[in-house]
């Protein structure tokens, strides 16, 4: 492999996961941080540390010529962006490339057309990947909009092509707010994204989020399963499982297949998630959008498969083919990831920035805490309030779920609020553990049977 | 006449206004009563809105826009 030293382009518990990667395969580590992250995690588990800027991300992390002079200072192979900030830019991919360096992910062309969503739905469909029905591309005007919905059906999503993270979305339930919010989202996309291009889709009210895992390395493509991410606030996940249960053998397989059809219609390099909306009375699921990166969530798959993902986008990154073919990966088992953020879900998940006091961690096979977390460090107001992610794997789904709820009681971390309680409560909800959930059950949990399983699951700790 | 202090209840970045291309919720000078909003704090991503909490006026800043402030720092002074 022709990689030996590597810049991590990214902060929190992402850049201890990749500096562990490079570690395991004898890379070197240079860690970039902001003026508030000179203590944290990641800058002293690297081997070289170095100051890019100031808190705010747009001065450090998010500052291309202030990354790309860092990686040329150090003299690294390598850029690995992480998730998030500059991962799925790629003007940025194309600045590490034109300055000698490779960039762990797709070309940038390939991030730019992905991350199209009018681009990615195209091509989706040429591949034969299904998608919500709706608009073939961007949507003209009023006219064709009214046209579009007519044989679509109502309730519509008006998103912006520009848009991401659930931004620029609008969901219109008859022609009268169809005329009224359709010339305003433009407006706004314009506004937001510098782009006023709006594309339609049908909504699908009752739906899973099931994704797939892709990998490609330019020649071959191979996918390690499916993630089921519907318990969502506000379109942020919050509990992600691998395997996505109760999803029939026969539409797994079409599934993953179509997946693995859209990277080889685009001739995908590296790690990367295809998303897709899933109807589970009727069977029938949707591509919405390609995520060109590493995800949160890719532990879940990591311990159902037994391959570490990161250590493969090195090796790929770096020349290497595929290690291995799609007959060489087998799920096995079912796992649980829980995002645990400094928010107190007591008070409207106010984020609660703060000294960590205490931390101790539960141990034991098939239970694994990613984290940015130590005693004694100082987690900074500026940046997202994830603290790290706890994955348990087990044979079944029902003895997942019991030793989650071990897991999380022997979790203890304290000096800030954690919504340690609310995970606690999910694992112990019985329509969770019937799998009775969709991508809007936990935003209704959380106001009507959250308060009362909390207060139980105090009674009991 | 004494001078009061605004003090920030968390940490995180001081906006003056809600989106950079719209007036400051106040500029230097202003009059102030309790329930103004003076400002935003970032804090992890989400915004939280800054009440003068007491009534003043010729309001001061100390703090620029989009600058780090700590919990407890004084982000504006008022005469009373």
């Amino acid at each position: 492999m022709t990689i030996r030293s590597v810049l991590i382009a990214n902060r929190g518990e992402i850049a201890v996961r990749i500096i562990k990667a490079a570690k395991a395969l004898g890379i070197r580590t240079v860690q970039v941080h902001s003026a508030a992250d000179a203590d944290m995690l990641a800058v002293r588990l690297a081997d070289e540390a170095i100051d890019i800027g100031s808190p705010a991300p747009k001065k450090s992390y998010l500052n291309i010529e202030a990354v790309i002079a860092a990686a040329k200072a150090s003299g690294v192979d390598a850029v690995h962006p992480g998730y998030g900030f500059l991962s799925e830019n790629g003007d940025f991919a194309d600045a590490v490339e034109a300055a000698g360096m490779i960039f762990i992910g797709p070309s940038g062309d390939a991030i730019r057309m992905l991350g199209d969503k009018v681009a990615a739905r195209q091509v989706a469909a040429k591949a034969g990947v299904p998608t919500v029905p709706g608009s073939d591309g961007r949507v003209a005007g009023l006219d064709e909009a009214r046209a579009l919905a007519a044989t679509t059906g109502f309730p519509v999503m008006i998103k912006a092509a520009a848009g991401g993270g659930g931004r620029g979305i609008r969901i219109v339930a008859d022609i009268t707010e169809l005329e009224q919010q359709f010339p305003l989202a433009s407006a706004e996309a314009l506004a937001a994204f510098g782009d006023g291009g709006l594309y339609m889709e049908k909504v699908i009210t009752r739906a899973r989020h099931v994704e797939v895992q892709i990998f490609g390395d330019g020649q071959n493509f191979v996918h390690f399963f499916e993630r089921e991410c519907s318990l969502q606030r506000r379109r942020q996940k919050v509990w992600e499982e691998a395997p996505a249960f109760l999803l029939p053998a026969t539409v797994r397989e079409r599934l993953c297949g179509s997946a693995v059809a859209l990277a080889r219609e685009v001739g995908y390099r590296g790690a990367g998630t295809v998303e897709y909306l899933y109807d589970d009375e009727t069977g029938d699921f949707y591509f919405i959008e390609v995520n060109t990166r590493i995800q949160v969530e890719h532990p879940v798959t990591e311990m159902i498969t037994g391959f570490d993902l990161v250590q493969e986008m090195f090796k790929v990154a770096g020349g290497t083919a595929l290690s291995v073919s799609q007959g060489d990966i087998r799920a096995s088992g079912h796992a649980i990831e829980c995002r645990i953020n400094a928010e107190d879900p007591f008070k409207a998940f106010q984020p609660s920035p703060g000294t960590i006091t205490k931390l101790s961690v539960p141990e034991g096979e098939g239970i694994r805490f990613d984290t940015m977390l130590y005693e004694g460090y100082t987690i900074p107001p500026f940046y997202d309030s994830l603290l790290g992610k706890l994955i348990v794997h087990a044979e079944t789904r029902d003895a997942c779920l019991a030793k989650l709820g071990l897991a999380l009681q022997a979790l203890a971390i304290e000096g800030v609020p954690t919504t340690v309680p609310l995970h606690l409560a999910l694992a112990r909800d019985a329509r969770v553990a019937n799998g009775l959930f969709h991508t809007r059950f936990l935003e209704h949990w959380l106001d009507n049977d959250f308060a009362a399983l909390a207060g139980r699951t105090q009674e009991v700790a | 006449m004494s001078k009061l202090e605004i003090k920030s209840p968390l940490p995180g970045t001081f906006y003056r206004a809600s989106s950079p291309d719209v007036p400051v919720f106040k500029a230097d000078g202003d009059a102030v009563s309790a329930t103004d909003t003076i400002g935003l704090i970032e804090v992890m991503k989400t915004f939280q809105q800054i009440p003068a909490g007491l009534d003043g006026k010729n309001i001061k800043f100390l703090v620029d826009n989009e600058e780090p402030v700590m919990a407890g720092q004084v982000i504006a002074e008022v005469e009373e």
